[in-house]
């Protein structure tokens, strides 16, 4: 489904990813994580074409993401995103938030467009919310609306940048009860997070980086029974006495 | 002071006044449209394209209106005559028009770049994760909220152009003040009619500023 082959990018002379190479397969659910600065969301970002990357290859279902005749539109409308700071268009309301993409990219008419996104926020439980602005939102509820509005286009994958950590802890849970209904349904997801109790749950493997590298990346057993790497065992112990 | 002979010139002025709100409504509904383009074509990555439109906005922003209004009375019908291969009489009114419009777009243009800056980097990946292109991105999500963030400082510079359209006496068009000064002339009570004038300008003006205001707050409030 998402194959990155040897990914390297710099920023003018800094090199922020070197030589990263990971798959995510049809249904699979994999974690990334590791230090801040350590080029997580620059990776993910590069798998839309959001970031640009300057050596490698990145291959999602037989398209090849850099190649320059790619029509990035297109392929973008089939790969969900969702960010860490919800990223709604404010001056929307959130059922036309939900709309605005299928209308314009997908060609589907509104209303069918309408009933599409009701019943996507109705499985987020934010049906009620349909006519109300984004800014009249809690944090957890928004972030909630930006699945719903990725999953309107119907993505056959999904990237999520740290979806929970602009979030105040009591609505950490709600957002993650939708990503983990969504990983047992069967989708594909690739989830920049440091909740680990989420990898627990859904991961198939984990991914751990630093420096623009790929340190570890096994199976999530592997890497919950003992990472191999040591700065995999110091990040991990960190952030798991953190909790 | 006598005020006696302003009554019977009302209609005369009313008409100088129309003439001066069409060409300001034409001005800023043009200045706006094409300062627009501009500012989409100084943030584009071409760099030809860029640098022609900041060249047009700082020289522009260089050389007095009442030059600008004055050039393009007498250059516009060579312009489309060269164009069209027929001379045309273009008249007062277009060729002010004309230069209001592509002297303000360099204004409107820097308001409408800031606001477009200000929209945060994530709102732009958010529109292209979408699978937005760049079109759909900037007319249904950045220049809808750019346009709000901005809509105070763009009424701020169509106030000073709603001022700065009595500088067509340059060219003869009778707008309001114009009109104002040749009746004040012929009545002899030029006084009379500036003052009138005057207050008529400071009422129009302050209204709007006060919308402005108004308008300042509300954004404000509606921020989340
Ligand atoms: N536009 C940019 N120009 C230059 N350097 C950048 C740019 N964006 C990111 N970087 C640098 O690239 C490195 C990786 O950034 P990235 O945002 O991918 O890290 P991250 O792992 O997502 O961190 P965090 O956990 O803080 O989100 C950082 O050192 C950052 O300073
Ligand atoms: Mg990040």
């Amino acid at each position: 489904m998402i194959e990155i082959r040897n990914i390297s990018k710099w920023y003018g002379s800094f090199q922020v990813l070197t030589d990263c190479s990971t798959k995510v397969d049809k249904g699979e659910v994999v974690v990334v994580c590791g230090p801040s600065g350590s080029g997580k969301s620059t990776l993910i970002k590069c798998v839309n074409a959001l970031e640009p990357f300057q050596k490698g290859e990145i291959i999602i279902n037989r398209i090849s993401v850099g190649d320059p005749k790619t029509d990035l539109p297109k392929l973008r409308s089939h790969v969900g995103m969702v960010f860490q700071h919800f990223e709604l268009f404010p001056h929307l309301s959130i059922i036309d938030n939900l709309r605005l993409a299928q209308v314009e990219v997908l060609g589907r008419g509104r209303e069918e467009a309408g009933e599409k996104g009701l019943a996507l926020l109705d499985r987020v439980g934010l049906k009620a919310h349909a006519d109300k602005f984004p800014g009249q939102l809690s944090g957890g509820q928004q972030q909630r609306v930006a699945i719903a509005r990725a999953l309107a286009m119907d993505p056959f994958c999904m990237l999520f940048d740290e979806p929970t950590s602009a979030l105040d802890p009591e609505m950490i849970n709600e957002v993650l009860d939708v990503m983990v209904e969504l990983a047992q349904e069967g989708m594909t997801m690739m989830v920049v997070t440091h909740e680990m109790g989420f990898a627990r749950k859904v991961a198939n493997r984990v991914i751990f980086m630093d420096q623009g590298q790929i340190i570890e990346d096994a199976a999530k057993e592997e890497f919950f029974g003992a990472p191999r790497s040591e700065r995999a065992q110091h990040f991990l112990s960190k952030i798991l006495n953190h909790c | 002071m006598d005020f006696s002979s302003i009554v019977s010139a009302l209609p005369d002025l009313l008409q100088g006044m129309l003439l001066t709100l069409k060409l300001l409504v034409f001005a800023v509904a043009g200045g706006i449209a094409l300062g627009t383009l501009l500012a989409l074509a100084r943030l584009s990555s071409n760099r030809l394209l860029s640098f022609l439109a900041g060249f047009y906005v700082n020289y522009f922003r260089s050389i007095p209106l009442l030059l600008v209004i004055t050039w393009f009375y007498f250059i516009v019908p060579f312009m489309l005559a060269w164009a069209t291969g027929k001379m045309h009489p273009v008249g007062a009114f277009a060729s002010s028009l004309v230069a209001f419009m592509m002297f303000e777009a360099a204004y409107y243009c820097e308001i409408v770049r800031a606001g477009i800056q200000s929209i945060p980097k994530g709102q732009v990946n958010a529109a292209y994760a979408l699978g937005l292109n760049y079109h759909q991105a900037m007319r249904l999500v950045v220049l809808p909220q750019a346009f709000r963030k901005m809509a105070p400082l763009l009424l701020q510079q169509s106030i000073i152009l709603f001022q700065d359209t009595a500088l067509v006496y340059a060219v003869g068009l009778m707008d309001f003040l114009n009109t104002a000064r040749s009746r004040g002339d012929i009545t002899g009570q030029l006084h009379e009619f500036l003052l009138f004038a005057g207050v008529i300008y400071f009422v129009l003006s302050f209204i709007a500023s006060r919308i402005v205001l108004r308008l300042q707050s509300k954004l404000a409030v509606g921020q989340n």
